[in-house]
């Protein structure tokens, strides 16, 4: 049986980076439909840019496993963040992301009194579990398709965000994602809340001087397709404020995704993150490079 | 606090409106606009001709087809598309569910029929959103068609 026997070639490459030429000259081996699949979010599960979506990551269905790399660079006019990871979609039921991130200061950093370039390290590790609906096939009805996720992030510049005011320099939030595609209108819409203490999404910590519960926060994406590779739309996500020593705000960004395959993405953004760290109202360029297996 | 409902309100009336602006933009076709532009039975017999010759050149999809009345089905799918598409037509077939009983569809496969109407729809220029039109109305018969996810 074909499909069969694909699924194993791909379980091989993908757990033993062994070529698969069977997969490998057939264009359209995985699963799912083009950018339904949506991008890598800036904390490494599939979504948005901003925000993870309901939608489980890579182009695997039940019998598949799916993987997806990612690399994202976002530049405002004091910082630069920079991301790598990967992800893992099983069975289109559970989702494991790795992400690391590294948040450059720059010129900022010595105005700070950390020295110029000084850098911000964190890890999150991710899960999502689909738990219900088909974003996609589910077209006679309203219902989304549901998933609960968990990220574990850890900053590794403990001292220094204590030092701001930080309670801890490791966190988890929790979320719910609802997403849903409005095929007929060619749109995608996507709610997220988020559970977290993530001051600048971790990068500074988590909790602080000002509050050190957990703040609901909701997050938002609109995408509409030009083509069957293309989409563009905007997101928008609130942040909580726990730092007395700076002001966080809410987030926004305005998107296009494109995909000339199953396996390359590129998205690129304007985003707008409010004041961090002092700096007042950071804006800039986003830049997001996945490739999948 | 009071600022940033303020902002998240602004934020979300934003989107609502971009939204809105979509869904009307693409609402105003009637029914039957929907089925000339994708050529009426002349147009949907050569969709369905086109789909039917990659389907059964694709590997996810060919095994499924051995042995099977292609006409038949050609026929019974032009009828079903020309329904969907609000044209002047009667589906004379079985239900989705008798007719792809004991198959045993997967999701895959599913998606992969998809993505050959998609290909066969580009190739008689439907333009993508009416595309999608009619891929809604397909979608859910997943339930009915699948055997397992």
């Amino acid at each position: 049986m074909q499909l069969r026997k694909r699924t194993y070639c791909l379980t091989l490459a993908a757990s033993a980076l062994i070529s698969c030429p069977a997969v490998a000259d057939e264009p359209t081996a995985g699963g799912k439909l083009l950018l339904t699949g949506g991008v890598s979010e800036i904390e490494g599960a599939a979504g948005g840019g901003l925000t993870p979506w309901a939608v489980i990551g890579g182009y695997g269905t039940a019998s598949q496993l799916g993987a997806n790399a990612h690399g994202t660079y976002v530049r405002t006019q004091n910082f630069a963040l920079s991301t790598y990871g990967v992800s893992a979609g099983v069975a289109n039921r559970v989702e494991f992301s790795l992400a690391r991130q590294t948040f450059d200061t720059r010129d900022a950093g010595a105005k700070l009194g950390l020295g110029s370039d000084f850098k911000f390290n964190q890890d999150i590790i991710g899960m999502k579990v689909r738990l219900f609906g088909d974003a996609v096939l589910d077209q006679d009805t309203w219902l989304p398709q549901l998933a609960a996720g968990i990220q574990f992030k850890h900053n590794e510049q403990g001292d220094v965000v204590n030092a701001v005011g930080a309670a801890s320099n490791s966190g988890t939030d929790f979320y719910l994602s609802a997403t849903k595609l409005l095929l007929a209108q060619s749109v995608l819409l996507n709610g997220t809340l988020r559970f977290t203490k993530a001051n600048q999404f971790g990068l500074l910590g988590f909790g602080g001087d000002k509050s050190n519960a957990y703040h609901a926060e909701f997050e938002a994406s609109a995408a509409y397709m030009l083509s069957k590779s293309l989409a563009i739309g905007g997101e928008y996500r609130t942040k909580p404020d726990n730092l007395s020593f700076a002001r966080e705000q809410n987030a926004y960004d305005a998107f296009v995704a494109w995909a000339p395959t199953k396996y390359v993405s590129l998205t690129a953004a304007y985003v707008a993150l409010g004041d961090i760290a002092t700096f007042k109202n950071q804006r800039g360029a986003y830049l997001s490079l996945q490739v999948g297996f | 606090m009071h600022m940033k409902l303020k902002k998240a309100l602004l934020g979300g009336t934003r989107f609502a409106a971009l939204v809105l602006l979509v869904l009307m933009s693409v609402s105003a076709y009637a029914d039957d606009l929907l089925y000339r532009a994708f050529g009426e039975k002349a147009g949907l017999v050569k969709i369905t001709d086109d789909l039917y010759t990659n389907l059964l050149t694709d590997p996810r999809t060919a095994p499924y087809f051995e042995n099977a009345p292609i006409r038949r089905i050609k026929e019974k799918l032009v009828e079903q598309f020309c329904v969907l598409l609000g044209g002047p037509c009667q589906y004379t077939g079985r239900t989705m569910k008798r007719a792809h009983e004991g198959q045993n569809i997967d999701r895959a496969a599913f998606n992969a029929l998809v993505e050959d109407l998609q290909k066969a729809m580009d190739k008689n220029d439907v333009p993508f959103h009416l595309q999608n039109k009619l891929l809604a109305k397909l979608a859910p018969m997943y339930r009915d068609i699948q055997d397992r996810e």
